[in-house]
């Protein structure tokens, strides 16, 4: 199996893969800190790498629009967003799962107006938590690259179809120049054939999408809706162990470091992990007793992992990257909270609201948090949130 | 039963795309133009179609009036869903995933869809020079929200949004200017009353296979105009003999071609119609000075 091993910004490195997944159609629109990933997949086009439609819409919203469009006709879709971008599309973004049309997007977060920011958190992708999306969160360039592919092949499976988010941080690793490991097109083909969906609109097979329900009909719609999602869950822990077997590479619902023998973890999503991880290494030499868990897949949210993870620890600090204002923290933390609401075991949660739209939380950072996070667990103040690093 | 039979209905199509036993209204001329419009078409045609009265009456999960295949989105976005049906579909024929098939890619929208909300999208399809057809159900108001005024409601009437005496006091958006301002190959009004114009449009907009091309098509709608439903082709007719809706086409942006005649007054058309009924002579004279104004501009266009 030849791969190669090559020094690329992310954004190239993603948008080679969607090239590689030999997709149909691309929706671009220009938003920062996505563009880099529609400017060259138009390059890869334009040069006849990918045979495949490039669509310069006029709006965002258009952009899901067309999505659902050439997913509706079966054709391999591929498009990519950012905050304002995303909240233009969002009503679109909703239709686009409710009529389980596969489709995969690169959702490089950053903050939502206002005031504008252009810059990296996760108020954006949270907004759309609940629209019935697969949402998975990538911490570096290889697992943007990687999941591609995951993505397609999780999206399209006919038990599932359903669109897919893979969340990576703008800048961060949009921006970031990584190495990352590119696989040859037999592996891709092979992992990611060519699939025709089954009821795609074709004047062959007449068939009728997007009609709309009465109340009676309504929460049936809602609850196969629920279904789809919730039973996602084997079909993406599959596909992610096939690719590892494939690859090496192996992704996990939740994933965790250091953490089996730990008594305080941070829990983190996206890029953070990396940091994390570097900072517990520093605390496990000064002995605290610390490790690291990552929350991969967002949506279907991984229960069981999750409570196998934590339950028995005395206190989780988790990192979230969006307020819910005038609500009970962050939404990341308010999940785990609820997730381990009763269960016996269940480790208590102090929440820190952290780099918003860009502002850097560094290695020392990490450690305050830790440690902090700890004394507050230590004095039982885990209730709300703390804004980490606010001045003044 | 001979005497009965006219000629007109023996050129029409037998097939049904847009079956019977929908929800429309009685008299409702717009349903009855979808499936005049879809007997043109034919049935290897693709549909996308905006939320309104259309898609309401004919997609009630889990049934449906449709005999092609039909996708229904969002208000705002059908010429965008369209328009990547189309590319999905060529590129996924140029790479071999599925046979070549000529396809007739067609979106549909009311008045509302049309010349409010989903102007952004029509334009930005229009520019990109997709091969499609759109089909503007113009009954001039949001009826399927219970009558409000749209950009496309003319001046004097009354709907919700412009109650009674309150009636609109600008001008129906001209559409039709809109879109041949895009140089797009073909730009055509059509109206219900006079099937067999409609049917040869609906055929030449098909037969063009490059860029969008644009069907205006006015449908009287009894409930929201407030007129008998048994009046719905005789009011649709009215508005094109009184020169309110003159029947035409524009090619390539520039080339007009008039359709109909007739000089009726407009007052006769007006006032058939409950929207209109606060009028005063003097602003129906108004409107007839308005009407003669814009038939002169349009035959000063045919005329080149």
């Amino acid at each position: 199996m030849a791969t190669q091993r090559k020094g690329i910004e992310v954004s190239i490195a993603m948008a080679d893969a969607v090239a590689q997944a030999n997709v149909d159609v691309i929706a671009a629109y220009p938003i920062t800190p996505q563009t880099h990933i529609v400017e060259h997949l138009s390059e890869i086009v334009a040069n006849g790498e990918l045979d495949a439609e490039y669509v310069p819409v006029e709006s965002e919203h258009s952009a899901m629009s067309v999505c659902c469009g050439s997913s509706a006709v079966g054709a391999r879709t591929f498009t990519s967003t950012s905050s304002q971008g995303l909240a233009l599309m969002a009503e679109i973004f909703y239709i686009a799962a409710s009529m389980r049309l596969p489709m995969v997007m690169a959702l490089a977060n950053r903050s939502l107006s206002g005031p504008l920011s252009i810059w990296n958190d996760h108020t954006d992708t949270m907004m759309v938590r609940d629209a019935g999306w697969i949402h998975i969160f990538v911490e570096n360039g290889q697992e943007c690259y990687d999941n591609v592919f995951c993505g397609f092949r999780i999206s399209e499976d006919p038990d599932i179809m359903l669109p897919l988010a893979i969340n990576l941080d703008g800048f961060i690793l949009t921006h970031m120049i990584e190495p990352v490991i590119y696989e040859d097109n037999e592996t891709i083909r092979k992992y990611l054939p060519d699939v025709r969906m089954k009821n795609a609109l074709h004047p062959d097979n007449p068939v009728s999408m997007g009609c709309f329900a009465m109340p009676e009909i309504y929460t049936e719609a809602q609850m196969s809706r629920e279904h789809g999602v919730r039973n996602s869950y084997p079909t993406i822990v599959k596909a992610w162990q096939e690719w590892g077997d494939l690859t090496g590479r192996y992704y996990k619902p939740v994933e965790t470091y250091r953490a089996d023998d730990a008594d305080y973890c941070i829990v983190t999503m996206g890029s953070y992990g990396e940091t994390a991880m570097e900072v517990v290494d520093a605390l496990r030499e000064e002995g605290e007793k610390v490790g690291v868990v990552k929350i991969r897949l967002w949506r279907p949210f991984p229960f069981d992992d999750f409570r196998k993870a934590v339950l028995g620890k005395k206190s989780l600090i988790v990192i979230d990257r969006a307020i819910s204002f005038g609500g009970p923290g962050g939404p990341v933390a308010t999940e785990l909270r609820s997730a381990l609401y009763g269960k016996p075991g269940a480790p208590t949660i102090v929440n820190y609201v952290a780099g918003l739209a860009g502002r850097d939380v560094s290695r020392n950072d990490f450690k305050n948090i830790i440690l902090e996070g700890k004394a507050k667990a230590e004095k039982g103040e885990t209730d709300g949130f703390t804004l980490y690093g606010l001045r003044g | 039963m001979d005497k009965f039979s006219v000629f007109s209905s023996r050129l029409v199509d037998k097939s049904e795309n847009f079956t019977s036993g929908h929800r429309a209204c009685q008299g409702c001329a717009e349903a009855l133009a979808v499936r005049h419009v879809m007997k043109a078409l034919g049935r290897d045609t693709i549909v996308a179609m905006a939320t309104g009265c259309m898609e309401i009456i004919s997609s009630p999960l889990p049934l449906t009036s449709w005999k092609v295949p039909w996708i229904h989105n969002a208000f705002e976005n059908p010429s965008a869903v369209i328009s990547r049906c189309e590319s999905g579909m060529k590129a996924m024929m140029r790479k071999g995933k599925i046979p070549q098939k000529k396809i007739n890619f067609v979106a549909m929208g009311g008045d509302g869809a049309t010349a409010d909300i989903g102007m952004g999208p029509l334009s930005g399809a229009l520019e990109r020079g997709h091969d499609m057809v759109y089909v503007c159900y113009d009954n001039e108001a949001y009826m399927n929200t219970g009558v409000q005024r749209s950009s496309s409601t003319p001046w004097g009437a009354s709907t919700m949004t412009t109650p009674g005496a309150s009636w609109k006091r600008t001008q129906k958006k001209n559409i039709v200017e809109i879109m041949a301002a895009h140089r797009i190959p073909y730009t055509a009004t059509a109206n219900i009353a006079f099937p067999e114009d409609l049917e040869r449009k609906l055929r030449k907009a098909r037969s063009i296979r490059s860029g969008l091309r644009f069907i205006h098509l006015f449908a009287s709608c009894p409930t929201g105009w407030g007129f008998a439903p048994a009046d719905a082709i005789k009011i649709s007719r009215m508005a094109v003999l009184s020169r309110a809706f003159p029947l035409y086409e524009v090619e390539e942006g520039e080339r007009y071609t008039i359709n109909s005649g007739g000089d009726a007054p407009v007052y006769d058309y007006l006032r058939m119609q409950n929207r209109f009924r606060r009028l005063s002579d003097g602003d129906i004279a108004m409107i007839q000075e308005h009407v003669n104004r814009e038939w002169e501009r349009l035959n000063r266009k045919a005329r080149g």
